[in-house]
């Protein structure tokens, strides 16, 4: 149309198609992105439920804070998942424990492949109320490590974690008596390793 | 095809009749057009197609829904190789009735009539250029948008899990749409949004540049009709939300076909990132199928009122606030997925911002009315009746927007109700307000006005005695995507199915409109709405030449269409 009578038009259109065009790519590619940095806002701000990963000193840290601040108990309880199409049992050995707020605490979770294979998982890990997810600290845990059960197969999964005394300024967590730490094992689909 | 314009000789539009109207052969010019008309029209009539699939698909789920039990479901079961002895597939049948019904009318009946339909008859008449940007691109969009339908139709007769079709719901969350559905079904679902949303951006890329390079002299963006400006909003959401879709389902179909876990918690990645993908996506879209509703509300509302529309500005960048707000609220579709308390808070206020810049709408177009000269023409009654039930589903918008009402109302027929009055009245009002305000404009005959009008009324009170009494189920606890219910919903659930067959009556008169003018609709003048009608359409024949505006109009400084009307002795847009 405008092709042949305007040339300078041609080259004005042609630019903002492009542009226009840069800008959907980039949103494409914005959609991807999203799922990265989905997974590090969980992780940095605790959403949907994401606890914290901390270190042996930020552990020692928290265990001084809360002496001085006056430690409070506060109930935890464990709930164990199998994802269907896994042949496991899995279960925490015990289902609540009462810790001091700041001070760390190992528990344990048991987990047996009952099929006659090898059988692959990996677990993946959530926090009740969520309101509390960012205060709730594993220094040491067994999440999305892979575990290989061989047939009848048992393993004691040890989590060592705390809960941080900044979890008693917060508004939000008042009323919160306890804590749901959720363990959920997927069986990991044969050839993808 | 010779459609360069140095073909033809600059002419004066009032004398157009000869080399300006030669048309090329039928199978070149409506296979392989590249003329925005033309173009407008194959998608308007596709969009009625379409709309006619959707509408009888919805005619069979309020079949099923008139009373409790499943007695429907059985009968169609058969027409798409479900057993209706299995439950299980008969029961599948309704979430692929669900899942078409939506897609079908969100990607192949409201866009393509408002942007592909409209935008393209009417975008570049009012700006004054002769055609789209990219002619040829216009037509691949047309395309991609009917070969995406098909691939869609396809779904529903190729395995999809339980039984044949694609029973995710439009939305086509994961897990259903992942590992809940086995079978091709979902991926040619997927592959229809695919071609539909890539048809859309380059639609609104090439809308985008036309009204960005394309201006006749003098048409800065501050005089554009509103029409133009809604386009040109809507433009750039498609181009911002879209692409987010195809991401989305791009997930979707690797997570389906080739073993990766974006949604999937066994690999480490999670069903409600597509959630909020979904919705980044969905919400926009909401607007994307409004907006240019409301820039055709606009032009009619001023029309019959003989008054420039009220605010001028203000409904302009009332429409780029819509815009720019829709993308920040995308969570308050899924205030169920356990978001904590703040995030709620933030999602909840900044759905109710919307409600401003669409009060300003609604009363800038009330007070355009107001002490204006109103002729009730079948154009302007659509108008008002858009303006009354969009209304009525935006106060339901504003309850929903509340994150504790929500936890109730979720997923109830309350939503169900409200998303139809924006949507299904509120869209579909503005596309007969605008189909009647342009149809004899485009064809050149005029539609019957008491036709129109007994349209309107039976149309009025048949999809209000849908969908009202949706209101009362949801707020009782009526679940949505339930092909059956508890006894006691039984009788509004009649009353609804009943307000169906008026709706389908009405329908039927809209089709014998059609009839009646290409059959003996009397010829239709230039400005056949008087001096209301004030864009530049109206200074072409009706239809407008095959290639109109071979010499650019000019609008003068003082020829302005938003302060006032033109008076006796204001300069018409002269031709350079």
């Amino acid at each position: 149309m405008a092709s042949a009578a305007n040339p300078d038009l041609d080259q004005k259109n042609l630019r903002v198609a492009l542009i226009a065009m840069a800008v959907a790519a980039a949103m494409v590619a914005l959609g991807f992105a999203a799922v990265p940095l989905y997974r590090i806002f969980c992780q940095v701000t605790g959403f949907a439920g994401t606890a914290q990963v901390a270190t042996e000193s930020d552990a020692a840290i928290a265990q001084r804070l809360a002496s001085s601040a006056g430690a409070k108990p506060i109930s935890i309880r464990f709930d164990a998942n199998i994802a269907p199409g896994l042949p496991w049992e899995f279960a925490p050995e015990q289902n609540t424990d009462v810790v001091q707020v700041g001070s760390r605490d190992l528990a344990f979770f048991v987990a047996r492949n009952n099929s006659d294979q090898p059988v692959t998982g990996a677990a993946s890990f959530n926090v009740e109320p969520e309101q509390a997810a960012p205060y709730f600290n594993k220094i040491q845990c067994f999440c999305f490590t892979e575990q290989t059960l061989q047939p009848g197969e048992e393993v004691r999964m040890p989590v060592l974690f705390y809960v941080d005394p900044a979890a008693l300024d917060d508004p939000n967590m008042e009323g919160v008596e306890q804590i749901t730490l959720s363990y959920t094992f997927y069986r990991k689909p044969a050839g993808d390793s | 095809m010779a459609t360069t314009a140095d073909t033809f000789q600059a002419h004066d539009d009032a004398h157009h009749e000869h080399d300006a109207d030669h048309k090329p052969g039928f199978f070149a010019r409506w296979f392989m057009s590249t003329n925005h008309k033309d173009i407008g029209t194959l998608y308007l009539i596709f969009a009625i197609i379409a709309g006619v699939v959707g509408g009888t698909i919805s005619g069979i789920m309020r079949w099923e829904l008139a009373e409790p039990g499943i007695q429907v479901l059985n009968m169609v079961a058969p027409w798409l190789g479900a057993d209706p002895a299995q439950i299980d597939q008969t029961l599948h049948l309704w979430n692929v009735f669900i899942t078409a019904h939506g897609l079908i009318m969100v990607f192949f009946m409201v866009m393509p009539a408002m942007i592909g339909g409209f935008g393209n008859w009417f975008v570049p008449i009012m700006i004054g250029a002769p055609d789209m940007a990219f002619p040829r691109m216009n037509n691949v969009s047309f395309w991609l948008t009917v070969a995406g339908f098909f691939s869609l139709l396809f779904s529903m007769f190729v395995p999809g899990g339980i039984a044949n079709g694609a029973g995710t719901g439009w939305t086509v969350y994961a897990p259903l749409s992942t590992s809940g559905s086995v079978g091709p079904a979902v991926d040619f679902a997927i592959f229809s949004l695919h071609l539909a949303g890539a048809g859309s951006i380059l639609g609104a890329t090439n809308f985008i540049t036309t009204i960005f390079n394309m201006r006749a002299p003098g048409m800065t963006l501050h005089k554009m009709p509103l029409f133009v400006w809604s386009v040109l909003v809507t433009a750039f959401l498609l181009l911002l939300a879209l692409p987010v879709l195809a991401a989305a389902i791009t997930m979707l179909i690797t997570d389906r076909n080739f073993g990766t876990t974006f949604f999937d918690p066994a690999g480490g990645g999670d069903p409600v990132l597509y959630q909020h993908l979904f919705w980044f996506f969905g919400h926009p879209e909401v607007y994307i199928m409004i907006l240019p509703g409301f820039g055709m509300i606009s032009q009619i509302v001023a029309t019959f009122s003989r008054k420039p529309v009220f605010g001028y500005l203000g409904m302009a960048y009332a429409m780029v606030a819509i815009g720019v707000v829709g993308f920040i609220v995308w969570a308050h579709h899924m205030y169920t997925v356990g978001l904590d308390v703040n995030t709620k808070m933030y999602f909840t206020a900044a759905t109710m911002v919307i409600a401003v810049p669409t009060g300003v709408k609604i009363f800038s177009w009330i007070a355009t009315m107001w002490g204006g000269s109103i002729e009730f023409k079948s154009p302007m009654v659509w108008a008002m009746g858009f303006i009354f039930l969009f209304t009525v589903g935006g106060v339901t918008g504003v309850v929903l927007a509340n994150g504790g009402i929500d936890d109730n109302l979720h997923d109830t027929y309350y939503v169900v109700a409200h998303f139809h009055y924006v949507l299904s009245m509120g869209a579909v009002f503005s596309l007969f307000a605008g189909f009647y305000y342009w149809f004899p404009k485009m064809s050149g005959r005029w539609h019957s006005e008491l036709l129109a009008h007994i349209h309107f009324w039976v149309f009025f009170i048949g999809v209000n005695m849908v969908f009202f009494p949706m209101h009362f189920l949801g707020v009782q606890g009526m679940p949505r995507r339930y092909p059956d219910y508890a006894e006691a919903f039984s009788f509004w659930n009649e009353v609804s199915s009943i307000g169906y067959i008026i709706t389908a009556v009405s329908v039927l008169i809209f089709f014998a409109n059609l009839v009646y003018a290409f059959t003996v609709g009397k010829k239709a003048a230039a400005n056949y709405w008087g001096p209301g009608a004030t864009t530049l359409e109206w200074t072409l024949s009706s239809p407008p030449p095959f290639h109109q505006f071979e010499t650019l109009p000019v609008i003068e400084d003082h020829h302005d269409y938003h302060d006032h009307l033109p008076r006796e002795g204001d300069a018409k847009p002269v031709t350079a």
